[in-house]
């Protein structure tokens, strides 16, 4: 009996913490997303929602980016994530992907404004090779890439990681048993650090998703995600309700991505 | 483990004493402790000189707080917990603050200097008679060009921006009204329409501006335009102002149309406490000396018209800041648009960023 009172006694703080910082919120969002700007009840806010083009033009949008910016993410950190595994000084050279994250994600993004504006280093060389300063900053071209570059790290730590726990002797026993590189990473290497995989695409996904500072700051607002939407609605107009329903409805979509990436693990045990 | 906990301990304890140590420096410094202002101002929007002057004269303390847009400071305000004495709330905020009962009617009795305000923008209606408000600055909405891409004097109207040949020139500010407003003035509209067919016949032209547009931001303008990154801007005119003081070939135009006018007017708030500083501080903004200085230092038009008097004269018969009076006639004031309208503006200006090239 009082074993069981001082358990309770422990889990209190934790309980406690989820309750005011978990649980609390996300009922409030639910909440103010059916309150309209005079403060009664109403559907309205999720009717605009999903019958404005608008607003699913950006959540189409936002999709889009965030796919975009997930895939070249794993096409570049997968490569990179396999060559650390391989290298002699594994630690420095995780170190050195990992360095960047220690840096302000402000601090970055003004790095890049820098580095892309018309007088910025990379229209300097351009110049010099005598093709001329060309419009790089406020393009989807430099929002993706600096949205890539940011959560390049995030995706491979889980896939490295991932790699480390792999044991060497399925890659050996593949080769004895005659199989070929391609064959041995295929059947081999490729499902073994899925889950790695799966652990980057929602560490990347699912914050790309939501992307609002560097649409201002990279995209110019050219590129619109409901990130912007969202600020908008709270800071500007005031309409707190619609801000929540498209707040919901990311989280809905973050619990879509968990579910579809998670899937397969919980088979395989 | 260990270490790095000794090194943590070290490096709080280094701070908590030398927090306590300012602390107890600041408190011998002011021994009145109620000798305090508290000044709730936009960033940069006063010359710190004379907030030393101020405390020299009169043995205040002025603690300087700032925010960057009126909704934050309305926000901050409403929610309570401060004790902010004076803030600098623009027009349209002034009303929305009134109707939110957050001001203190002003005693006219202990204000002195009142009459040195230029009539013109007194009694606006935002404030009728000034119950509540004080005007601190003035300013437009206009064009900035540079004259390294485009001839000077080139560029008179709004209408001369959706011109094929500003291909991908254009930064806009990120305000709703202000673009909104931009687009309604060039279709010969009032600012301050609420009719939901004009506002949507605004949003469509606004879109015909798309393929022109650079980016829509807000003070990353000022870099890009002062590093003649970019040829055109719409902007505000102290922010103008300060551009052109970081790169000459920058010139404003207020197109004589018609455009925004706009004030930021000393308040009372309701958390107010210091009301005989907050009366010392409105009387010495009020002395032209002060507001001739401080209209130099920030750049901004001066309401003062003896401040003005006293600004050399290439700064007063500047046509790009204190515009002549058949545009000052063509001028129009933004009045509070209920929340639902403020929805509208914002929504269709979200659906124009949208609109791509």
């Amino acid at each position: 009996m009082k074993n069981k009172y001082v358990q309770w006694l422990f889990n209190l703080p934790y309980l406690l913490w989820l309750a005011l910082f978990v649980i609390i919120p996300l009922l409030l969002i639910f909440y103010y997303s059916f309150i309209d700007l005079n403060g009664h009840f109403t559907l309205a806010n999720y009717a605009t929602y999903f019958h404005s083009g608008t607003y699913l033009k950006m959540t189409f949008n936002s999709v889009w980016y965030a796919f975009l910016v997930t895939a070249i993410a794993l096409l570049v950190s997968y490569p990179l994530a396999y060559f650390l595994h391989q290298t002699k000084h594994k630690q420095l050279w995780l170190l050195l992907v990992i360095l960047p994250t220690w840096i302000n994600l402000l601090l970055k993004a003004y790095a890049f404004i820098g580095i892309f504006g018309q007088n910025g280093s990379i229209n300097t060389f351009l110049s010099l090779l005598g093709i001329g300063p060309k419009q790089i900053l406020f393009t989807d071209f430099s929002f993706v890439f600096v949205a890539t570059y940011i959560e390049i790290p995030f995706m491979v730590l889980p896939i490295f990681n991932n790699m480390e726990e792999l044991n060497p002797s399925y890659i050996n026993a593949s080769r004895d048993l005659g199989a070929t590189s391609w064959q041995t990473f295929i059947k081999v290497i490729w499902p073994l650090t899925l889950p790695g995989v799966k652990a980057g695409i929602q560490a990347v996904f699912i914050p790309s998703l939501s992307l609002f500072m560097l649409t201002r700051l990279i995209g110019g607002n050219r590129v619109i995600t409901l990130g912007t939407a969202i600020e908008e609605h709270f800071l500007t107009t005031m309409n707190w309700g619609m801000g929540s329903t498209i707040g919901v409805v990311l989280i809905l979509a973050m619990v879509l991505i968990m579910m579809i990436t998670g899937e397969h693990h919980r088979k395989r045990r | 483990m260990k270490r790095l906990l000794t090194f943590i301990i070290t490096v709080l304890t280094a701070c908590g004493l030398l927090i306590i140590g300012s602390i107890h420096l600041q408190k011998n410094q002011h021994i009145q402790s109620d000798k305090i202002l508290n000044l709730y101002n936009w960033g940069d929007y006063i010359d710190p000189q004379l907030i030393k002057k101020f405390e020299r004269e009169t043995g205040y303390h002025v603690n300087y707080e700032t925010f960057d847009s009126n909704e934050a400071m309305f926000t901050k305000i409403k929610q309570g917990g401060t004790s902010y004495d004076l803030t600098v709330p623009s027009d349209y905020m002034i009303a929305k603050m009134k109707a939110a009962h957050l001001l203190i009617p002003l005693d006219k009795s202990k204000l002195h200097g009142l009459q040195n305000i230029d009539p013109r923008f007194m009694n606006l209606s935002f404030d009728p008679h000034n119950k509540y408000s004080i005007p601190y600055f003035w300013g437009t909405l206009g064009i900035i060009y540079n004259d390294k891409f485009i001839k000077p004097g080139t560029i008179q109207h709004w209408q001369q921006l959706w011109s094929p040949q500003y291909r991908n020139d254009i930064m806009l500010v990120d305000s709703a009204r202000d673009i909104m407003g931009m687009s309604l003035i060039s279709m010969g509209k009032s600012i301050n329409t609420t009719n939901p067919a004009t506002l949507e016949a605004a949003k469509q032209k606004l879109d015909k501006l798309s393929p022109n547009v650079k980016a829509i931001v807000s003070d990353e303008i000022k870099t890009d335009m002062a590093q003649n990154d970019a040829p055109l801007a719409v902007d505000w005119s102290g922010e103008a102002s300060e551009m052109i003081s970081d790169n000459p070939h920058l010139h404003y135009v207020v197109p004589s149309e018609g455009s925004n006018l706009w004030f930021d007017n000393l308040v009372i708030p309701k958390t107010a406490k210091h009301f005989k500083a907050i009366y010392a501080f409105l009387n010495f903004m009020l002395e032209p000396q002060n507001a001739a200085q401080n209209a130099e230092y920030v750049g901004y038009a001066t309401p003062n018209k003896a401040a003005l008097r006293l600004l050399p004269a290439s700064v007063r018969n500047d046509k790009q800041f204190y515009p002549d009076l058949k545009t000052m006639n063509n001028l129009e004031v933004y009045k509070n648009l209920s929340p639902k309208d403020v929805e509208l503006y914002n929504d269709l200006f979200l659906e124009f960023k949208m609109y791509n090239k």
